[in-house]
């Protein structure tokens, strides 16, 4: 087996487990806390994406177009979160799933609007254009290094706000008993504006990291979503480590069952029979895994404490 | 409330309420309207009316399981698609008979609802909605990956299913076998919920734990409802496969699912006649929006604001946005859709 090639796999397999983890880790505070269903949250993935586009492409500057774009994108959230989100907290899952259903409409329109349907390419800056021999024989492009880097800095970040600042006490709190938290004197209605927002701008972070990629585009949020919402079944609804560790598995064992699968079927199939079947299970591969992980425990691998 | 006041709730049996009256004029309207409209010599209604007719039968089959069974199924596009690749696939290979694609169908969407639904019921709630939608967007990208059969670009279906004596053919007999299985749909939906499994189903769903004390297996009674939800959705699928003679994975992208749970709650989720209703609502929206809002720039112009006009026509591309805001709207301050809507104009009569 070719080594470069497979490291290569493999820094990429990293690179859409921590964009998965930054959608993913917002998806989880927001329901473990909220008890709050939110299918628009690729949304904020994509405004971040188009927001982050244009202020790079204005400024001329890829870090401050980006430095820039993280509050715009939490403003966003803030802003959802007041108007249309707040009201919907005492509902059922099911009124969630529509009106957030009704969300992306609107931001997909409203992106539409505002920029064009036709997407926007994001240039990197010289410094970030480079490759890196990160082994001797493995060369890899430098942003996708820089990508891995920031996602993980960033999951560090919250594990130490998490476990370590008074915020993330609250958090905690809130996630396992919401109504006593309230008791206690603390404003729930700014915690979960301040989640909802925190939320908001790591999905956003995600897109604008994803963008000088794929570009940005609208439904981006869309697709990688579900992706995200498998993440969290995984991992176990509410649970930040369980989210951390199924992104990280997720985004693995897409991109290896991506370039590997028909490598792996042609050791007990014929050539054809494997080139034809391969990219189809592979496709399926991350759902697979959905499938098995909920045979043994359909709480996830890390089952948030009973409420 | 006696037995019977319950069914006439309903089943308007006896005393027509506006609901029964409602339901009547809608169907009788479907038996005649595209018919008269394509004689006429607009046939574009003809094809309306058969797409809400096909949508219509998909929305009733995932309100048995979300509005009777409260399993919100949030992955019943894929159910549409399957039925519909069950016409494709084997016409592809020129085998055009009715009678293999219709037991096809059934046969592997009742496999699919049995194997996921099994593993999705094991769960509850938010992940019964998220893991439905996540094993309909695995359909989706299966078939994506599927080159022979057109992945993304899709797949032209050149002959419809061929039956003995109904040529479907022909778009006005396919209206009518369409609507008759609507019509057939909606009376094995309400037998179901009527029967002894159906108040089993219900019961579950206000309350599991009670069901179960009272000695039933839950678990059973609601996968063999979501299989027969299941089989009925690619009924329906297998239908509008016919009918556009072609088919895309896009038919089960998860933005179908939700179109098709905005069609239940929008009717009326837990009604028999609602998801009809919900259906046709949709369609006009999706049908209407556009022109009205255009008419509405129309008549700012009239009035001498021909900036504005303008700018209103301009906007009716953005219809969509319209479309979300109701949905919010809807589902923050119309619950119960527009069958709660009649119910409670009825009330107040009654009152």
């Amino acid at each position: 087996m070719d080594t470069a090639l497979l490291v290569t796999q493999l820094m990429n397999g990293l690179q859409l487990g921590v964009l998965l983890f930054l959608l993913a880790s917002g998806l989880t505070l927001v329901f473990g806390i909220m008890d709050f269903v939110n299918l628009a949250h690729g949304s904020f993935y994509m405004v971040g994406a188009f927001v982050s586009a244009s202020l790079v492409l204005a400024l001329d500057s890829f870090i401050l177009g980006v430095l820039l774009a993280v509050p715009i994108v939490v403003a966003v959230g803030v802003l959802t979160e007041v108007i249309a989100v707040r009201n919907l907290y005492p509902r059922n899952h099911l009124d969630h799933v529509l009106a957030t259903f009704g969300l992306i409409l609107i931001f997909d329109e409203l992106t539409h609007i505002i920029w064009s349907p036709e997407g926007i390419s994001v240039p990197l800056p010289h410094w970030l254009q480079g490759q890196v021999e990160l082994l001797p024989g493995v060369i890899l492009p430098s942003y996708r290094l820089v990508i891995v880097g920031a996602g993980l800095a960033i999951a560090c970040a919250l594990y130490y706000v998490v476990s370590h600042t008074r915020l993330g006490m609250l958090i905690r709190a809130g996630a396992s008993n919401r109504t006593m938290v309230g008791a206690l004197g603390i404003d729930i209605k700014t915690l979960f504006t301040l989640v909802f927002a925190i939320g908001a701008g790591l999905a956003g972070f995600a897109g604008m990291l994803i963008a000088p990629i794929t570009n940005a585009s609208i439904g981006m949020g869309n697709d990688i979503i579900i992706t995200a919402f498998v993440v969290i079944i995984v991992g176990g609804i509410g649970s930040m480590k369980g989210a951390f560790v199924a992104a990280i598995i997720i985004g693995l064992i897409d991109t290896l069952g991506r370039s590997y699968l028909d490598d792996f079927f042609k050791l007990f199939l014929g050539d054809e029979a494997a080139e034809t079947s391969a990219p189809a299970i592979s496709a399926m591969l991350i759902y697979i895994l959905m499938a098995m992980v909920l045979v043994f425990k359909p709480q996830g691998l890390f089952p948030p404490k009973v409420r | 409330m006696s037995v019977e006041a319950k069914t006439n709730r309903i089943l308007p049996i006896g005393a027509i309420g506006l609901r029964g009256w409602v339901m009547i004029a809608v169907l009788a309207f479907l038996a005649v309207g595209p018919y008269t409209a394509h004689v006429l010599g607009q046939g574009f209604y003809l094809d309306l009316a058969t797409r809400l007719v096909c949508l219509s039968i998909a929305a009733v089959s995932l309100n048995l399981i979300l509005g009777y069974g409260g399993m919100i199924s949030f992955g019943h596009a894929a159910y549409i698609g399957l039925g519909a690749y069950c016409v494709g696939i084997p016409a592809y290979y020129d085998y055009t008979s009715g009678f293999l694609h219709f037991p096809l169908t059934i046969v592997v969407c009742g496999l699919f609802a049995l194997i996921t639904g099994a593993l999705c019921l094991r769960t509850k709630g938010v992940y019964f909605i998220m893991i439905t939608m996540a094993f309909s967007q695995m359909v989706y990208f299966f078939f994506v990956s599927l080159d022979e059969y057109g992945a993304d670009d899709g797949l032209t279906i050149d002959y419809r299913s061929e039956f003995p004596v109904v040529d479907i053919e022909d778009g006005v007999t396919l209206y009518y076998v369409c609507f008759v299985s609507l019509l057939a749909a909606i009376y094995i939906v309400h037998r179901i919920v009527h029967s002894r499994f159906g108040m089993a189903i219900r019961g579950s769903r206000s309350n599991e734990q009670r069901m179960r004390a009272v000695g039933y297996n839950t678990y059973a009674y609601r996968l063999t409802c979501y299989v027969i939800s299941g089989v009925m959705c690619g009924y329906a699928g297998a239908l509008l496969g016919n009918y556009t003679n072609f088919i895309s994975p896009e038919m089960m992208d998860w933005t179908r699912s939700g179109e098709l749970m905005f069609m239940v709650i929008v009717g009326g989720s837990g009604s028999l006649f609602g998801p009809v209703l919900g259906a046709l609502a949709f369609l006009q929206l999706e049908d209407q929006l556009p022109h009205l809002i255009q008419l509405l720039g129309g008549a700012f112009g009239d009035l001498g604001f021909s900036e504005l006009g303008q700018g209103i026509k301009d906007f009716s591309k953005h219809w969509r946005l319209i479309f979300g805001l109701l949905l919010i709207l809807t589902v923050l301050f119309a619950r119960g859709g527009i069958d709660g809507i009649l119910k409670s104009i009825e009330r107040r009569r009654r009152d």
